[in-house]
C-alpha cells in the first residue's frame, strides 16, 4: 500500500510542477502578481511530494520490499543497509527519481534565496524549473515508474551490481547528478533573461554563484567516478574516454566556459549573448548525457538495459528544451548586446581564448562521441573512436589554455598590461622551466618534448596562482574571496595538469603470471607473492593475494588484491591491492589462476596520480571560495521590496572587484 | 577594439582552432577508428589485413585454452554460425566467461588466428555488446533473457 502512496505523490508532484511551470511565466508575462506569486509555494510542495516518494522507495529498499519490481532487479536480503540505500540510485528508474529530487532541492534553493530577485525574474526562473521538473516527472511516470509491482513478489532480490557495491559509487551518482541538474538553474535564468529581455551586470551577478556551485558538484562528481574507475575496474587507469565519462566531461567544459564568460558579463556587461549561448549549451549538454546514459545507444561501460521508449523520450524532451531555448535565443539575444571596447592584451582577450578553447574541446569530444552514431545511421559500419584520438584532440587546445591562465589571470581588465605581467613574474616563468624540466629529468628519467610542455605550464600556473595570495599573506596586497577563489581554483588545474603530465609519461602497466612464493622486478619494485587466503564478506566470497613489495630490499608494503565472487550473481570482481601516496601508487590487480599455481596478475606504478583527484579537489575549494564572496550575499533589506520595474536600478550599481 | 572586431577576433580564432585540431584528429581519426567486422566477414575474408579491428561474439563453452602457468591464451569466438580463433596475451576481463558476449580488438594474423590486444566485456553480465546481439540476431539466435 505504501508504495502506491509514492506514486500518488509523484503524480501530485507532477500536478504541481505544471502549476509551477505555467501559472508564474503566464503571470510575469502579465505582470499579474498574484499568478506570480505561485511560484514559491508550487515549489515547497512539490519538494514534498517529491521527496515523501523518494523516501518511500529508499525505505522499500532497506525494508527488502520484494514486491516491487525495481527493489527486486537490484537489491538483495543480504546485501548492507548502506548499499540498499545506495541501490535506490543503482539503475534507471531509481537514478531518475533522483534525478528529479535533485532538481526538487535545486528549485527549493532558488526559491529561498529568490527574494533579492525582481518578482517577475523569480518567477520565471522558478516557472522554467517547474518546466523542466514536468518534463522528468512525466518520463518516470510514464516510462520508468519505480513504483511497479511484482506479481507475486519475489523471495529475495537478484543483489545489486557488484560493480556498484563500493563507497565511492554510493556519492559518485547524487554527487554528479546534483551537477548536473545544478546547471539547469543557470538554463532557467538565461531563459528567464530573454523572456524579460532584460539582462544585465546584476543578472550575472545572480547566476554567477549558482553556475560556480553546479561545478563544484559536477567537478567533484567526475572525479570521484574516475577515482572509482581506477581502483575498482582494475584497470588502473583514470580516465577512458568512454562515451559516458565524455558525456559528464562535455557539460563540465561548457559550464566551466560559462562562468568565465559570466565574469565579464558581471563585471563588464560584455559577452552577454554568448553568456547565454553557453547556459543553454551546459545545460543541453547535461540533458545528452542523460540521454546517451539512459537509451543505451552507445556502447559504454555504464551502458544500463537499454529501452528504445526511453531513449525516444529523452530525446524529444532533448529537441523541446534545445528547440525552444534557441528559438528564444535567435528571437531575444541579438538585442540584449551592449557595445563596449577593450585592448588586444586585456583580461577580455584571455577570457575569450579561454571560452574558445574549451567550446573547442566540448566540440571536438561531442563529435568523437557521437561519430559512432553517425557513421552507423549513415553507412552502417560499426566503428569505435579510440583513447589517442580523444587525448590529441583534447590536449591542443588545453596545453595553450594551461599556458595563457597563469598570464591573462594577471591582466586588468579593459586595457590590459601584458608587458608588465610578464616583466613583474619573468623570475617566475624561469623557475617554472627550471622546475618543469628538472622535474622529470631527475625525477623520472629522460622525457619526451610533450612531458616537459605539460610539467613546465603546470607548474607555471601553480606558481602564478601563488604569487597573490602569497602577496596577501604578506600583508602586501588584499584580495576578494572571489580573486582568492580564482586562485585556488587555478591551483587546483595546475596541479591535476602535473599529475597528468607525469602519469602518462612515467606510468608503467605490467602484466605477470606468478606463483606463491615467486618475485616480479616492476619499476624498480619488487613484488613477492608470498599467500592466498580466501575470505568470505557479506554477499561474496574472496581469494586474497598478500603480495609483499621492497626495494632494494627494504619493506615498503603489502598488498592485499582481492578476487571476489558474489554469491547470487555470481560474477566475479577485482578489488586492487594498492598502496597510495602522493609520490606513486603500486598497484596489484589479481587476473585468473592459470593453471599450476600460477595467476596472472596486472602490476602498476603510477607516479604522482593521486595529484589529479587532489588538482580536482583543490578546483572545486576554489569554486566554494569564490562564491562565499560578500557581493554574492542575498541583500533582502536592499531589494527585497524592489519589485519589477526597480530592478533596472540595481543594474546600475556598479560592480566590484571581479574575479 | 570595438565590438566588431571583438567579433571578428572570437570567430577568427574559433575557425583557425578547429582547422588546426580537425586536421590533426583526423589523422588520429584514421589511425585509431576501430572497425567492427562481423564473423561472417571475417570467415569470408573481408577485413583490413594492415590495421586494427574489432570483432565480436560470444565465447564458446570450453574453449578456453591456455599454457598452464602462462599470459598466453586461446579462446574461439562464435555468432553461432561462424567462429574464430582468437589468441591474446594478459590480464582477461572479470566478465570473460563461456558464453558471454565480448568484444576484441587487434589484427589478423598469418594463421587465421585474430591476434587480440584487448579484450572487453561488459559490466553487466546480461549486457550484451549491441554490435554482438545484431550480429547474433542474423544469425538467428535469441540470446536467453
Amino acid at each position: 500500500m505504501v508504495a502506491e502512496l509514492g506514486q500518488i505523490a509523484l503524480i501530485i508532484a507532477l500536478v504541481l510542477a505544471v502549476l509551477q511551470g505555467v501559472l508564474p511565466l503566464v503571470g510575469a508575462q502579465r505582470n499579474d502578481a498574484a499568478l506570480m506569486a505561485f511560484a514559491r509555494p508550487a515549489a515547497v510542495a512539490q519538494f514534498g511530494f517529491i521527496a515523501i516518494a523518494f523516501g518511500i522507495l529508499v525505505n522499500a529498499f532497506v525494508l527488502n520490499d520484494f514486491s516491487l519490481t525495481y527493489v527486486a532487479n537490484n537489491s538483495n536480503s543480504e546485501l548492507p543497509t548502506m548499499y540498499r540505500v545506495a541501490a535506490v540510485w543503482g539503475a534507471h528508474e531509481g537514478s531518475m527519481l533522483l534525478w528529479v529530487l535533485i532538481l526538487a532541492t535545486w528549485t527549493l534553493a532558488v526559491a529561498w534565496r529568490s527574494r533579492s530577485l525582481p518578482e517577475d525574474m523569480a518567477a520565471r526562473v522558478l516557472g522554467v524549473l517547474g518546466l523542466i521538473s514536468v518534463g522528468t516527472l512525466a518520463f518516470i511516470l510514464f516510462t520508468s515508474n519505480p513504483f511497479w509491482r511484482l506479481q507475486p513478489a519475489a523471495l529475495d532480490g537478484a543483489d545489486l551490481n557488484p560493480l556498484l557495491q563500493d563507497p565511492a559509487l554510493v556519492i559518485h551518482p547524487p554527487m554528479l547528478y546534483v551537477g548536473y541538474v545544478g546547471l539547469s538553474v543557470a538554463f532557467a535564468f538565461a531563459i528567464a533573461a530573454m523572456l524579460s529581455g532584460r539582462l544585465d551586470r546584476q543578472w550575472a551577478r545572480w547566476t554567477r554563484p549558482w553556475t560556480t556551485a553546479a561545478w563544484v558538484f559536477l567537478t567533484l562528481g567526475i572525479a570521484l567516478g574516475s577515482w572509482w574507475a581506477y581502483y575498482e575496474l582494475g584497470w588502473g587507469g583514470w580516465w577512458f574516454w568512454d562515451p559516458v565519462e565524455n558525456a559528464s566531461f562535455m557539460p563540465w567544459l561548457a559550464a566551466t566556459a560559462l562562468f568565465h564568460s559570466l565574469a565579464v558579463t558581471e563585471t563588464r556587461g560584455l559577452f552577454k549573448s554568448w553568456t547565454l549561448l553557453l547556459a543553454i549549451m551546459a545545460f543541453s549538454l547535461s540533458l545528452l548525457g542523460t540521454f546517451l546514459v539512459r537509451s543505451g545507444i552507445l556502447v559504454s561501460v555504464h551502458a544500463f538495459a537499454s529501452d528504445p521508449a526511453r531513449g525516444y523520450f529523452i530525446l524529444a524532451f532533448l529537441f523541446v528544451v534545445i528547440g525552444v531555448a534557441l528559438a528564444l535565443y535567435a528571437w531575444r539575444a541579438p538585442g540584449l548586446d551592449t557595445p563596449g571596447g577593450f585592448q588586444a592584451s586585456s583580461r577580455e582577450t584571455f577570457l575569450l581564448i579561454n571560452n574558445v578553447l574549451l567550446v573547442i574541446a566540448a566540440a571536438l569530444i561531442l563529435i568523437g562521441t557521437l561519430y559512432p552514431l553517425f557513421v552507423d545511421y549513415f553507412s552502417g559500419a560499426k566503428v569505435s573512436v579510440g583513447a589517442p584520438v580523444f587525448e590529441l584532440a583534447f590536449v591542443i587546445p588545453m596545453l595553450p589554455l594551461v599556458a595563457l591562465m597563469g598570464v591573462g589571470m594577471h591582466t586588468t581588465w579593459r586595457t590590459g598590461n601584458v608587458r608588465e605581467t610578464l616583466a613583474r613574474y619573468k623570475w617566475l616563468i624561469a623557475a617554472a622551466l627550471a622546475i618543469g624540466i628538472a622535474l622529470p629529468v631527475f625525477g623520472f628519467g629522460a622525457p619526451g618534448p610533450l612531458t616537459v610542455v605539460g610539467t613546465t605550464a603546470a607548474v607555471w600556473v601553480i606558481l602564478a596562482s601563488l604569487a597573490e595570495p602569497v602577496q596577501a599573506a604578506m600583508g602586501k596586497k588584499r584580495l576578494s574571496a572571489a580573486r582568492m577563489g580564482m586562485h585556488v581554483a587555478h591551483l587546483g588545474v595546475g596541479v591535476f595538469t602535473l599529475g597528468v603530465a607525469i602519469v602518462t609519461s612515467y606510468g608503467i602497466e605490467a602484466d605477470r603470471s606468478i606463483r606463491p612464493g615467486d618475485t616480479v622486478a616492476v619499476a624498480g619494485h619488487e613484488f613477492t607473492l608470498n599467500r592466498f587466503d580466501t575470505v568470505a564478506g557479506p554477499n561474496y566470497d574472496a581469494i586474497r593475494g598478500t603480495v609483499a613489495v621492497t626495494r632494494d630490499g627494504e619493506a615498503i608494503a603489502t598488498l592485499l588484491p582481492e578476487k571476489r565472487r558474489y554469491r547470487l550473481q555470481q560474477s566475479p570482481m577485482t578489488e586492487a591491492g594498492i598502496d597510495a601516496s602522493l609520490g606513486r601508487d603500486l598497484f596489484v590487480a589479481l587476473g585468473d589462476p592459470l593453471g599450476d599455481e600460477a595467476w596472472s596478475v596486472r602490476i602498476q606504478y603510477k607516479p604522482m596520480i593521486r595529484l589529479i583527484w587532489l588538482g580536482c579537489i583543490i578546483m572545486a575549494l576554489g569554486g566554494l571560495v569564490a562564491m562565499s564572496d560578500r557581493r554574492y550575499r542575498v541583500r533582502e533589506s536592499a531589494t527585497a521590496k524592489a519589485g519589477a520595474r526597480d530592478a533596472a536600478a540595481a543594474a546600475t550599481t556598479p560592480a566590484q572587484e571581479a574575479g | 577594439m570595438t565590438p566588431k572586431q571583438q567579433r571578428m577576433l572570437s570567430v577568427g580564432m574559433l575557425l583557425v582552432g578547429l582547422v588546426v585540431v580537425s586536421a590533426l584528429s583526423i589523422g588520429a581519426l584514421r589511425e585509431n577508428t576501430g572497425f567492427y567486422i562481423e564473423l561472417d566477414e571475417v570467415a569470408a575474408g573481408q577485413y583490413p589485413a594492415d590495421r586494427r579491428f574489432r570483432v565480436g561474439g560470444l565465447v564458446e563453452e570450453g574453449s578456453l585454452e591456455r599454457e598452464p602457468g602462462s599470459l598466453e591464451l586461446q579462446f574461439t569466438l562464435t555468432d553461432t554460425a561462424n567462429s574464430l580463433i582468437v589468441s591474446y596475451s594478459g590480464v582477461l576481463p572479470d566478465l570473460f566467461r563461456d558464453g558471454q558476449g565480448i568484444i576484441a580488438h587487434g589484427r589478423m594474423g598469418p594463421d587465421g588466428v585474430f591476434i587480440a590486444d584487448e579484450v572487453l566485456a561488459k559490466h553487466d553480465e546480461n549486457y550484451m555488446p549491441p554490435e554482438v546481439a545484431a550480429s547474433l540476431e542474423e544469425q538467428g539466435y535469441k540470446p536467453a533473457e
